[in-house]
């Protein structure tokens, strides 16, 4: 391929298909694909939890009762207070997650060519290569934290640990602390959503990259990421979970 | 690129499924199992329970079956016993009944020696009469001399 259209190759995969302006631009194809794969993690699941028995499980139920049992580990191992919405948090996180990054194993070509033939021009189907979305899971898991630490401290006990710490209570230090907070703060919900981001961000330039090849030459490459790929998207959905859970135990107890 | 209103919807779905996770997910799946592992649990304990009681039982069996033998062993003493008391009582009645017989036995043999005493001590007084007769043939009344031939008989 010339590079001038090679160039226009890659832009052209990195389009989403959106509707609105500026600020108010939606990611159709974001949504869409999450909110499908939402309903796939959310459909399974329930039809597990409806038929939920306690004799012997069957192979669906026993696979579902793992991932629980799985994640109730971590939640139990990090997290001290009531688990009540953690535990059902982070596995939304990381079922919901790891099916979002597993849209990346998906042909690159392979969606944009169907939705093609339906006349539209730009689709992305990996929602976590879509800062919004993982932006979105960040800063809902920034409220929690801010909603932890309130429940966890109280609101009068939030507030000194805003003004009064890492450097002391003098009223003269309490815009230092603030300062430190807020940074700190903010810095949490933007390196989770970076590093998911980043990830499979970087992965799905490298296969559409790989997509540039001649045919003949693409398997090599191609089968050699995917397989190291195929450690990336649990792993990375593992990490947000974990870290979405420490940090609400941070928030939540007295330290 | 960038940040935009997508950001919304994503954390509204995301702020759904948690949800959804957290009234229909979770609990029902998490209750099962906790539940299965109850039951587990039970079924563990009642068994190592039945165990204990198996062995109890056979204890209580093997004691059920040594008293048993103890209470045979005694019955048989007890038998034993028994027997001998009645042939020890049986040879004292022996003995009694032989004491009695013998002691009968022996008052008609002194009857019969007193009774053959006397018809001894008749014959003798008549034979002394009927020699002393022959002897003092005249000079012997019989008559006149009978109170003292009485006498006579009856010392013998």
């Amino acid at each position: 391929m010339a590079s001038g259209s090679a160039t226009e190759y890659v832009v052209h995969h990195l389009e989403h298909l959106a509707v609105g302006d500026g600020f108010w631009t939606f990611h159709i194809d974001t949504l869409v694909v999450s909110w499908v794969l939402g309903l796939v993690f959310f459909g399974v699941f329930y039809s597990v939890a409806r038929k939920a028995s306690t004799d012997a499980p069957s192979g669906l139920q026993t696979f579902i009762e793992t991932c629980v049992e799985f994640i109730d580990n971590q939640v139990t191992e990090s997290f001290h207070g009531p688990k009540d919405f953690v535990a059902p948090l982070a596995l939304t996180i990381f079922v919901w997650v790891l099916l979002w990054n597993l849209m990346d194993l998906i042909p690159v070509d392979l969606f944009p060519e169907i939705m093609k033939l339906f006349g539209v021009e730009y689709v992305r189907i990996l929602p976590s290569a879509d800062m919004n979305a993982t932006f979105g899971m960040s800063f809902t898991v920034l409220i929690l934290i801010i909603i932890y630490s309130v429940k966890g401290k109280g609101a009068k006990g939030f507030g000194k640990e805003l003004f009064c710490h890492p450097f002391g209570s003098h009223p003269l230090l309490w815009p230092a602390n603030l300062m430190l907070n807020i940074v700190e703060l903010i810095a949490k919900p933007v390196s989770l959503g970076m590093r998911l981001f980043g990830n499979l961000y970087a992965a799905e330039i490298i296969f559409i990259l790989i997509a540039l090849l001649p045919v003949w030459a693409q398997w090599m490459p191609g089968v050699a990421w995917a397989v190291f790929h195929i450690l990336v998207i649990p792993l990375q959905a593992f990490i947000f979970m974990v870290l979405t859970i420490v940090y609400l135990s941070l928030a939540y107890e007295e330290h | 690129m960038g940040i935009n209103a997508t950001l919304f919807g994503q954390m509204i779905t995301f702020l759904v499924f948690i949800l959804l996770t957290m009234k229909f997910v979770w609990p029902p799946i998490k209750q099962a199992m906790s539940e299965r592992e109850k039951r587990i649990a039970d079924g563990l304990a009642s068994a190592e329970r039945s165990q204990h009681e198996l062995e109890l039982a056979k204890e209580r069996a093997a004691e059920h079956i040594r008293e048993a033998k103890a209470q045979a062993a005694d019955i048989i003493e007890k038998a034993n016993r028994q027997g001998a008391n009645i042939v020890d009582e049986a040879r004292q009645e022996a003995r009694v009944v032989a004491d009695r017989e013998k002691a009968s036995a022996e008052a008609r043999i002194q009857q019969e020696v007193t009774q053959a005493r006397a018809e001894l001590r008749r014959d003798v007084s008549e034979l002394a009469i009927l020699g002393a007769s022959r002897i003092l043939e005249r000079e012997v009344d019989a008559r006149v001399h009978q109170q003292m031939l009485d006498e006579l008989a009856d010392q013998v």
